[in-house]
This record gives structure tokens, C-alpha cells and sequence, in this order.
């Protein structure tokens, strides 16, 4: 092989030996820099007195969280603080995407309504959410709406269903009682028959073309089955309404303004972005698709449905996906606002007790890129299977 | 059956023109537009009885909060305080100064102003697809602009301009320079590593998807954690960097890697014919991209780098974490002025802003969607 290959004048304009050259020099630069650096780092840290190790992570923390879905006090462990700063990040996280996917939706399909009021309103949402930021977004709810309601005294009430004052919003807590296991296990039975029935409807479409109503069927049992559970096992399921005892509320569940800020401009924010990739997705679906549906005899809600919908999903939920991922890195801006979120207890409290800056930052990016490396990961499994089956 | 008589004429064909009916009032004009675009149905009717009822409801209260209710002109919170149905943009007017240059002392302030509107006029002259010379345009702009600006801003003695501490820096001026020193940095650094990540040598090619994936797989709230509590570990003992310097850097950074991914996606759009065609030429690999290949890919990517900038220029409310004092920093610290206190004063602070912000970014994304069909019409052809 070698000797087929024309001889260079000179080895130095040879481009594999020059690639190497190159990329020798710069993982050396990169290496050197690197050491340099950890040498400076020890240095420094040696000097501060700052931790070199993990261990900071048995110590006892001494200082409290208002808002804990685990178990906290200040004598628990700063390594009990990073879970709880991580499962408020969950939980802040989750319940974004759950209600910022259909406002985001709602918003995008309104984009596209024929009526013409209704299109403006939501490009007038869009246009807002979308050019002011996030941070000024959540100080606005938070400082000049949330904490500049009347006191618990006067709460807002809507409905007597949920009440609304400086100190949060109260919504009713469930109260299960004895027997109430049977709902919950009828709700479970209810969703494992509904996608039971969906697949075998899917099944005989595909061999028949006749089509059954999973919609109805689904939610007809969803929402029948654990109602009956409700009734046969004796409502072992009530509510309990916050009332006032005092000068504050007592009962009911209670939603802290951070919380409720936070999530509120996380969703607000999130769905105007949302509600363009939804515009963009459905617009990209060639019109001939529609035509083509119409001249087959379908409505517009079944073109909607069969046809135009499940192309665009193809589109849409790549930069959804990096949306929700932006909801959790957004959530971050909780620092702001002090919702003790895993950046504010862990590489805000955590970091200036501990002083520990490069372990505390290195675990806290490591979750954040955990998360967004698991989600990509699922994403591109996700885009290998519906990719498009061409010839 | 009877036959026609013989010398009768009977013609079928009109010879004259019909005068045009007026078009069927229903299918055109006013009235048609309202019936297909706000009572099409059922459905959209409600729809639009329901938020026309619901504009008139909410809007005139708003717009007269703003206007006539509003104090426009007042000594201090008195006077908002007693009219809380309307704006105070007294406290505005009163804090302008404040909002847009922070403690930097008066007496120098025209630096300020001056290196604004010189960004001012270098950003247009860059942007106006129609400016004659814009290759100069730019060049001024990345090199020549953020030196200027930093010697105006900070100062320099050679020069004669005294030295204001960053500490003293606030308001308006630091949140465009934030914004300034993410594009003017993450532009060329995002070029090196999109090309770095297209790259055939493995090596730089790791490097460049562990960089981008890293940084865009982080909040920026944690990148200026890093950059303000550990940059200043890992240089050498005894060095100790502005207080503007880390965030800037980490600001400079994660800009970068976002555009890295702009500029990649327009590389990708480009067919593999002009990088055969410029090695068919026998240009080398810098030659390659700087003549042929990247002068094509970043004209396809202007809309995505922009609305970058917008997303970038949300962001430097941010850097108020890491104790910058930016606009929206400063407009807290107004808050605060007991003089002032008042229940209009949080939101007519907050509207002005978001008017500030808003202003600013959908003018960037106007100009990228009329910069997107610009690129959209000359590609067709």
C-alpha cells in the first residue's frame, strides 16, 4: 500500500502527520493548562483552609428548610440537604412541564385559529413571554402579585375551593381514610384497561381499518371505575378546606408563594415557547397532506387528528423535549426568588458553609448534565424508532 | 317542430357586455372579513364575544393605570401613595439616572453615553443589510469597539480618563456590555468550535463535544456559581481578577457554546460540493472555511444567531446572582428608597422594565424573521 502512495516532498505537508502535530499540541496545552490549574486549586484551597474531600457530606448541616418533601431538620446532614434540594427541583420541574405542555399547546393551536381575535390574543402571550426574561417574569409575581395580597384574614377565595394570600395559595388536602387502597387500585386498573384497549384498538385497526372509541372507552373507565370504588368501599376519601384558626390558616394543603411563583412563571414562560414549536410543527406539515385528507372525506377534526397531528408530532417533540429541559435548568432561577431549590441549598447555603466550591458546583453540575444527558439519550432512541421510513 | 322562418335572424350570441354585478356583499369587504375571521361558527362567535367582553373588562382599567390615573411628575412618594389606582412613573423619572448608570460619578457619565452611541451607530451600520462597507462595519465592532468601550467605561490614565471601579457600575450600561462582551466573544469562539466539532482529528473533535454539551447541559445560574467561586481557585496564588471578570468570562462561555450550535446547523445546510470545490482549488483548511465555507454558513444562520443574542440578553438579569448591579439589580435597589415606597411602586417598575427588555428583544426578532425571509427569497432562485 505504501508504496502506491506518491511520495511527498517533505513529511511536514503530509496531513496525517500534521493532524497528530496538531492535536498533540493541543491535548499537551489542554493537559498542561489542566495541571496548572489543579496545581494553582490545591494552592489556593490549602491556603483558605478549604476541604480537599467529600467529607463535609456527613457533617451536620445547621440550618433549616422551610420546604421539605423529605424528611430535614438543621441536625440532618448536608448530604440530606442535597436530596431535598434535588426532590424541590423534581417537583418544581415535573409539575412545569405537566402544566406547561397543554397551556403550551392550547396557545399553539389558538396561533392557528381561523378566528382572528383569538389568534392575536395568543400572539400578543407569545410575543410578551417570549421577549422579557424569565428572572424579570418571576420577580414580578412573586414581589409585586404574590406578596402584595391581603393577609391570611382576607384571603382571596375562589369558590371556597382554593384560597389565595401573602402566605400562599391553599388548596384542599385529600384525606384517605380506610378502604381508600380500593380507589386507588381501581384508578390503576382503570388506566393499565385503558391502554390495554388502546393497543388491542390499534392492533384491529391495523389488520381491519375499523377504528374503536379509545377515547371514550379510556375515559369512561378512568373516571367511572374509581368512582365506584369511591361508593362501594364507603368514601373513604374527603377533603379538608383550610380555615382560618387565628391569625393564620389551618388545614388544607398549603402551596408556599415561592412554590407558587416559581411554577407560575415557569409555565407561563415556558408555554409561549412551547406554543410556537407547536405553530412551526403544524404549519410544516404540507398542505397537499390536508387537501389530500379532505378529498378523502374526512373532517377537520379527523384531518386534524389522523393526518396533520401525528406528522407534526414528528417535529414538535424533538424542541419540546429541550423546552422541558430548559424548564429544569430554569428552575435554577428559584436562587432569586428563595425557593430552596438544589442551586440554592446545595451551591448557595451548602457552598458558603462548607466552603467546599469545586466539590459542591462539580455534584451540582453533574445532576443538571445527568438529567440532560438522560433525557437526550431517551430523545434520540426516541427519533431512531419514528424517524421517517424512507424507501 | 315549427320551422323557423328563413329570414328571421335569431342570434344566441350577446353582443354587447352585461354590466358587472357589484360583488355579493357577503363574500366581500367588512362584513365578509368579520363573518370568516370572528363568526365563522358556533364556537368562534363565543369565542370572540367572550374576549371582546373580556378586553373591554380588563382594558381600559389598564390603560388608564397607565396614563390618566398615573402620577407623572412628583417630589417624592406622597403623591403616589395617595393615587394607588394609577402608575407612578414619577419614581421613574426621578431613579432614571440611577436605572441607566448605576454610582457611576456623574461627572463621567458622558462616557458612558458615548460609548453607547457608538455601539449604537456600529451595531446599525452591522445590521442594515443595505450599509455600504459592513465587512469594515464589523471589524470595528468585534475589535476595535470593545476596546474602546472598556477604555471609556473603565478608564485609563494614559488617555487621561480616570478610573472608575466597577464597583461603582450599574443600571443600563452594564447589562449592554454584559450583552456586548457575550456576542462580541461567543461569536468567534462558538466559529472555532463548531468547526472543531466537524473536525476530522478526533482529538479536537472531543474536546468540542464535551465543551458545548457540558455547558448546555448546565443552568447559567451554575456556570456563574463556577466562574465566581471556583475561576479564582484555579489561578495562581496572589492573583486576584476584577469582580467583573469571572461572570463575564463564564457569560462569554456559555454563549459560546449555544452559538457553536447555530453555527454548526448552518455549516450542515451547506452542500458538500463547496468544500470539495474549494479543495479542488487547492485551498488550504483555514482558507477553505474563511473563503468559501463560512461566509455562506453564518449568512444562513443570522436569524438563529440572533434570536441567540435575545435569548443572551434575557439572560444577563442573571449576572445580578454573582452581585453585578444590572438593570433589573438596579431597579431593586430603587425599590428600596424608603422615600419612594409605595403599592404602585413595584409594578410600574416592573412594567418599565419589561417595556425595556421587550423593546429590545422584539426588535431582534423582527429583524431575524425579516433577515429569515431575505435568506428564504434569495435561496429560491
Amino acid at each position: 500500500m505504501a508504496a502506491k502512495e506518491p511520495s511527498r516532498s517533505s513529511l511536514a505537508n503530509d496531513p496525517r502527520v500534521r493532524g497528530l502535530l496538531y492535536q498533540g499540541l493541543l491535548a499537551a496545552a489542554l493537559a498542561a493548562l489542566l495541571a496548572m490549574g489543579w496545581r494553582n486549586a490545591v494552592v489556593n484551597m490549602q491556603a483558605r483552609g478549604i476541604p480537599m474531600g467529600f467529607g463535609f457530606w456527613d457533617e451536620t448541616a445547621g440550618f433549616d428548610i422551610n420546604q421539605s418533601l423529605i424528611p430535614y431538620s438543621a441536625l440532618s446532614t448536608y448530604g440530606r440537604a442535597f436530596w431535598v434540594g434535588l426532590v424541590n427541583t423534581a417537583v418544581v420541574g415535573a409539575i412545569s412541564i405537566a402544566l406547561a405542555t397543554p397551556l403550551g399547546f392550547a396557545v399553539g393551536v389558538a396561533r392557528l385559529s381561523p378566528n382572528w381575535i383569538l389568534s392575536k390574543v395568543a400572539l400578543v402571550y407569545v410575543e410578551l413571554m417570549r421577549n422579557t426574561p424569565l428572572l424579570l417574569q418571576l420577580a414580578f409575581w412573586y414581589n409585586a402579585v404574590l406578596k402584595t395580597l391581603p393577609g391570611p384574614s382576607r384571603s382571596l377565595s375562589f369558590g371556597g375551593f382554593a384560597l389565595l394570600n401573602n402566605r400562599g395559595l391553599y388548596l384542599p388536602r385529600p384525606l384517605f381514610g380506610a378502604g381508600a387502597g380500593f380507589v386507588v387500585a381501581a384508578l390503576a386498573l382503570a388506566i393499565v384497561g385503558g391502554l390495554g384497549f388502546a393497543a388491542w384498538a390499534r392492533r384491529r385497526q391495523a389488520l381491519t381499518g375499523e377504528r374503536a372509541p379509545v377515547a371514550l372507552v379510556s375515559l369512561v373507565a378512568v373516571a367511572g371505575l374509581p368512582t365506584l370504588a369511591y361508593f362501594a368501599a364507603g368514601e373513604p376519601i374527603g377533603l379538608s378546606f383550610a380555615k382560618l384558626s387565628g391569625f393564620n390558616l389551618a388545614g388544607g394543603l398549603q402551596i408556599y408563594p415561592e412554590f407558587a411563583a416559581l411554577t407560575f412563571g415557569l409555565v407561563t414562560y415556558t408555554a409561549g415557547f412551547i406554543a410556537e414549536i407547536v405553530r412551526a410543527g403544524v404549519l410544516a406539515v404540507p398542505h397537499g397532506q390536508s387537501e389530500a385528507a379532505s378529498a378523502l372525506g374526512l373532517h377537520r377534526s379527523a384531518t386534524m387528528k389522523l393526518v396533520v397531528i401525528p406528522q407534526a408530532m414528528r417535529l414538535i417533540i424533538p424542541p419540546l423535549t429541550s423546552q422541558y429541559l430548559n424548564i429544569v435548568k430554569n428552575s435554577s432561577l428559584a436562587v432569586f426568588i428563595g425557593y430552596p431549590d438544589l442551586v440554592l441549598i446545595f451551591a448557595g447555603t451548602v457552598l458558603n458553609q462548607t466552603h467546599a466550591a469545586v466539590q459542591v458546583m462539580a455534584i451540582t453540575m453533574a445532576v443538571y448534565l445527568a438529567i440532560s444527558l438522560a433525557v437526550s439519550f431517551a430523545l434520540n432512541l426516541f427519533n431512531a424508532r419514528n424517524a421517517l421510513k424512507e424507501r | 317542430m315549427a320551422p323557423a322562418p328563413a329570414n328571421t335572424i335569431v342570434a344566441y350570441v350577446r353582443a354587447a357586455h352585461e354590466p358587472a354585478l357589484p360583488p355579493p356583499l357577503l363574500s366581500r369587504g367588512v362584513i365578509a372579513w368579520v363573518r370568516a375571521n370572528l363568526f365563522s361558527s358556533f364556537l368562534s362567535s363565543a369565542m370572540t364575544l367572550a374576549l371582546a367582553a373580556l378586553g373591554l373588562w380588563a382594558l381600559p382599567p389598564l390603560l388608564l393605570w397607565a396614563t390618566t390615573h398615573a402620577v407623572w411628575s412628583a417630589p417624592d412618594g406622597a403623591l403616589c401613595r395617595a393615587h394607588q389606582d394609577g402608575a407612578c412613573w414619577a419614581f421613574i423619572a426621578q431613579k432614571l439616572d440611577y436605572l441607566r448608570y448605576g454610582s457611576y460619578p456623574i461627572a463621567e457619565r458622558w462616557r458612558v453615553d458615548a460609548a453607547e452611541i457608538v455601539g449604537a451607530a456600529l451595531i446599525v451600520w452591522l445590521l442594515w443589510p443595505g450599509a455600504p462597507r459592513r465587512g469594515l462595519g464589523a471589524a470595528l465592532f468585534f475589535l476595535g469597539f470593545p476596546v474602546l468601550a472598556f477604555v471609556l467605561l473603565h478608564g485609563a490614565e494614559s488617555v487621561g480618563l480616570a478610573d472608575v471601579d466597577t464597583l461603582l457600575w450599574g443600571g443600563v450600561f452594564v447589562s449592554l456590555a454584559t450583552a456586548l462582551v457575550g456576542i462580541v466573544f461567543s461569536l468567534p469562539l462558538g466559529v472555532l468550535l463548531a468547526l472543531g466539532r466537524r473536525s476530522e482529528l478526533p482529538i479536537v473533535r472531543a474536546m468540542s463535544v464535551v465543551f458545548i454539551e457540558f455547558v448546555r447541559g448546565v443552568p447559567f445560574i451554575t456556570v456563574l456559581y463556577m466562574a465566581n467561586n471556583m475561576l479564582p481557585l484555579f489561578l495562581p496564588p496572589g492573583w486576584v481578577p476584577d469582580r467583573f471578570i469571572p461572570p463575564l468570562v463564564g457569560t462569554a462561555l456559555f454563549a459560546a457554546a449555544y452559538m457553536a450550535e447555530e453555527v454548526r446547523g448552518g455549516l450542515q445546510s451547506l452542500d458538500k460540493g463547496q468544500t470539495e470545490g474549494a479543495m479542488a482549488l487547492g485551498l488550504g483548511y483555514w482558507r477553505m472555511m474563511g473563503l468559501v465555507v463560512l461566509p455562506q454558513a453564518l449568512t444562513r444562520v443570522i436569524p438563529g444567531v440572533v434570536n441567540n443574542f435575545i435569548g443572551l440578553f434575557k439572560d444577563t438579569t442573571l449576572v445580578a446572582i454573582v452581585g453585578m448591579v444590572d438593570f433589573l439589580a438596579a431597579m431593586d435597589n430603587a425599590f428600596k428608597d424608603t422615600v419612594w415606597s409605595g403599592p404602585t411602586i413595584l409594578p410600574t417598575g416592573y412594567v418599565f422594565a419589561g417595556l425595556f427588555y421587550f423593546v429590545f428583544c422584539y426588535a431582534m426578532s423582527r429583524y431575524s424573521a425579516a433577515m429569515e425571509r431575505r435568506l428564504a427569497v434569495g435561496r429560491r432562485g
